[in-house]
């Protein structure tokens, strides 16, 4: 036992993954049919079923399946799986625990230039393509992210970084407000919906879209896996073991940027989701391997949001709840707890 | 050509473009351990961290092996050289054993995933380090020492050709201190890895490496053999010291003598003064030491500690003149602490003065044991 003690313990680790990993793709299927099954128009799973599978049944609930809920339902697992990733790939660049992209202010960046963008492209142009969409919150993230950068330069401390990034939320948040008390009447009604964060009205295009530039930002995040293991360490014992640090660090802000980008620009800001996730993966998993904590944050953050969807939808249906009301309620208090716990591991 | 591997030329370090240190010079064949001692702030870590590519070097160049630092790059680098630094590093929930793979970084593959090869010099390099059994063990649940071992083993990991390492005694109790310099010197000599420490022990800087640099606020010495580096005088200049002295003979440190006209006088021989000048010195008794031979330990300690030592011609019978003089000195003393010695021919004179001392009244003589 003492000589081989390691190995062991090994034995014990790769237990604990696979559990975990188990566990939270059980959690996921469960969360996908409850959330297929659940809504003001009843349809029985026997229905669904032949629905999904055989395409053959009356023209109402074919469509409420196929273009209401199932795009839906993809959205959120992605989007909450990118949400995520977003969030660990910040808390791994600013050696920050609480770090995420919506207290950060990345999401609020993001939701000001896709708001502006909206204001001006659907009065001219009539239209908007996703990735256009994209686009533009990828440019605010990156704005917000630079500047919380800056700050973080000549400040670097914990709360620092999270002052500058609730600050610079705030100057967004102002600034989408003022642009939409502008607006007219058409484009409000758009916007208010989606700025509060929401799943509702995903279409198949966005679907794709979303899930083709998450695709290959999840792979980009799982390709960097290792020298984000090196980073875990401190810069300079990542720098001997031979990360190029600078370029590390820009592909870091790209990748977590697009991420949010890509939430913001689909479903608007939402709040905790980037923070809570991946901490309570690495919790659950009892480690923070990278190449572990991505798959498994993305997964995590998939369950969580189908569910966090659920729960905005049902909860006092058929009133909708904005998506961020039912993360905060249950992303807030992990935080916390968080944030004291580490208070005691230090004592 | 060159058979020197690590060399440096007139390199300049510092922070921000503000040099701190210049003209360094160093040549080191492989094999070679190199320790840096000298005053703290002195930029010792300046150094390392400039040699270690952490810094941005600010004029001059580093030379490992046949290539030019500056035209290495970090991935190249990094399977030439390793590193121990002091940074505190609070990994959260990584395990000793994983901590320490990360060593075999530059040798694995895009993943990064382990394969046979590297699981088994990375649990080679935990046995060397003994701490085998820390292997499941959360890194930062560890003690401070506990944390340097798992480090160094991290170090070993990357199969590095030259190791520098900052400071790697602190936090050490002296098992380990002494575990891991022996690590230290079995590495250089057998597998050639040429090593680059500071230290803070100028004893045992003296004791491990090869060549010691000195390093003070705005001036770096030349390199040079310990023996040749870490005399009194010279350490006493190194450390700005006013008080206490070093003693290059057993590498000691000593307090400064106690001050006063001295009324206690210790004759003694054969190494047995020692614990009495320690008690006097602790109890702040200023003291003459003497008879003493040139030749005896008790005279290196003595030369520190005591007011007055009362020297005689080694191999020699104690002179007239030297015994006058003890004569006249323990006669102005209350007290005379003596010690067991083994009387012979040549001492004959101080068996007279003991045994003459404890005769006369007002002279308190007191054997220590």
């Amino acid at each position: 036992m003492t000589e081989n003690g390691f190995h062991y313990e090994n034995f014990k680790r790769r237990g604990r993954y696979t559990a975990v990993f188990g566990v939270m793709i059980l959690a996921l299927l469960v969360m996908a049919f409850v959330n297929i099954n659940t809504g003001t128009v009843d349809i029985s799973a026997a229905e669904i079923v032949r629905i999904i599978f055989a395409g053959q049944t009356e023209e109402t609930k074919y469509q409420i399946i196929w273009q209401i809920r199932l795009p839906r339902i993809l959205m959120a697992a992605i989007l909450g799986g990118a949400l995520s990733l977003s969030g660990f790939l910040l808390q791994v660049f600013f050696n920050n625990p609480i770090a995420g992209p919506f207290i950060l202010g990345i999401s609020s960046g993001a939701k000001m230039v896709v708001a502006l963008v909206m204001i001006f492209f659907l009065k001219s142009i009539g239209s908007m393509s996703s990735y256009m969409l994209i686009g533009a919150a990828f440019a605010g993230a990156l704005i917000s992210v630079s500047f919380v950068l800056l700050v973080s330069k000549r400040l670097p401390n914990m709360s620092a970084l999270l002052v500058a990034g609730i600050m610079i939320s705030y100057i967004c948040s102002a600034v989408t407000e003022f642009m939409i008390t502008f607006a007219e009447d058409t484009d409000i009604v758009n916007l208010h919906g989606w700025s509060q964060g929401s799943f509702s009205g995903m279409n198949w295009s966005n679907v794709r879209v979303g899930s083709a530039v998450i695709a290959a930002a999840f792979l980009g995040t799982f390709l960097m896996s290792k020298p984000i293991g090196a980073y875990q360490m401190g810069e300079a014992y990542a720098k001997s073991m031979g990360v190029d640090i600078r370029s590390f660090r820009v592909i870091l802000i790209v990748l977590s940027s697009v991420f949010s980008a890509c939430v913001t620009a689909f479903a608007g800001p939402i709040s905790f989701v980037g923070i809570a996730v991946p901490q309570l993966t690495k919790l659950a998993l009892k480690t923070s391997k990278p190449l572990i904590v991505i798959p498994a944050s993305f997964l995590g953050g998939a369950v969580f949001c189908m569910f966090s969807d659920l729960t905005a939808r049902m909860a006092f249906a058929p009133l909708e709840l904005n998506i961020s009301t039912v993360t905060s309620v249950f992303g807030a208090p992990v935080v916390i707890w968080m944030l004291v716990h580490r208070e005691k591991e230090k004592q | 050509m060159t058979e020197y591997y690590f060399r440096t030329e007139d390199l300049k370090v510092g922070y921000k473009g503000r040099a701190l240190l210049e003209n360094i010079r160093i040549s080191l064949k492989k094999g070679e351990i190199l320790t840096l001692v000298g005053p703290n702030g002195a930029g010792k870590s300046t150094i390392l961290k400039s040699i270690t590519k952490q810094l941005r070097i600010l004029g001059g160049n580093v030379v490992i092996g046949e290539k030019d630092l500056s035209r290495l790059n970090y991935c190249e680098l990094s399977r030439k050289m390793a590193v121990v630094l002091t940074d505190r590093i609070r990994p959260e929930l990584m395990t000793c054993h994983d901590l320490a793979a990360t060593g075999r970084y530059p040798y694995t593959g895009r993943l990064g995933i382990l394969s046979r090869e590297d699981e088994e010099k990375v649990e080679r390099a935990m046995e060397l380090v003994d701490a085998k059994d820390l292997g499941g063990r959360l890194f930062t649940s560890l003690s401070d020492g506990q944390k340097q071992r798992i480090l160094l083993a991290r170090a070993i990991c990357q199969e590095p050709e030259i190791l520098v390492l900052d400071e790697p005694t602190s936090f050490l109790d002296i098992k380990y201190k002494l575990e891991l310099l022996d690590i230290l010197q079995r590495m250089a000599k057998n597998q050639e890895i040429t090593v680059i420490m500071s230290l803070h022990e100028i004893d045992l800087a003296g004791k491990v490496s090869d060549k010691v640099i000195p390093v003070r606020a705005g001036c770096v010495y030349d390199y040079g053999k310990p023996e040749d580096i870490l005399r009194e005088d010279f350490i006493r200049e190194l450390y700005d010291l006013e008080k206490g002295g070093f003693d290059p003979v057993f590498g000691s440190i000593e307090l400064p003598r106690p001050l006063g006209e001295p009324e206690t006088m210790v004759i003694s021989a054969c190494g047995r003064g020692i614990p009495v000048y320690r008690r006097l010195q602790r109890e702040g008794v200023p003291f003459i030491a003497g008879i003493l031979y040139g030749n005896d330990v008790d005279y290196q300690l003595a030369r520190h500690l005591a007011s007055r030592v009362i020297l005689a011609e080694p191999f020699e019978e104690i002179s007239a003149s030297v015994y006058e003089e003890a004569r006249e000195a323990a006669g102005k003393c209350s007290r005379i602490y003596y010690t067991d010695i083994p009387w012979g021919s040549s001492n004959r004179r101080l068996l007279r003065l003991l045994e003459e001392m404890k005769e006369q009244d007002g002279i308190e003589c007191i054997l220590f044991e």
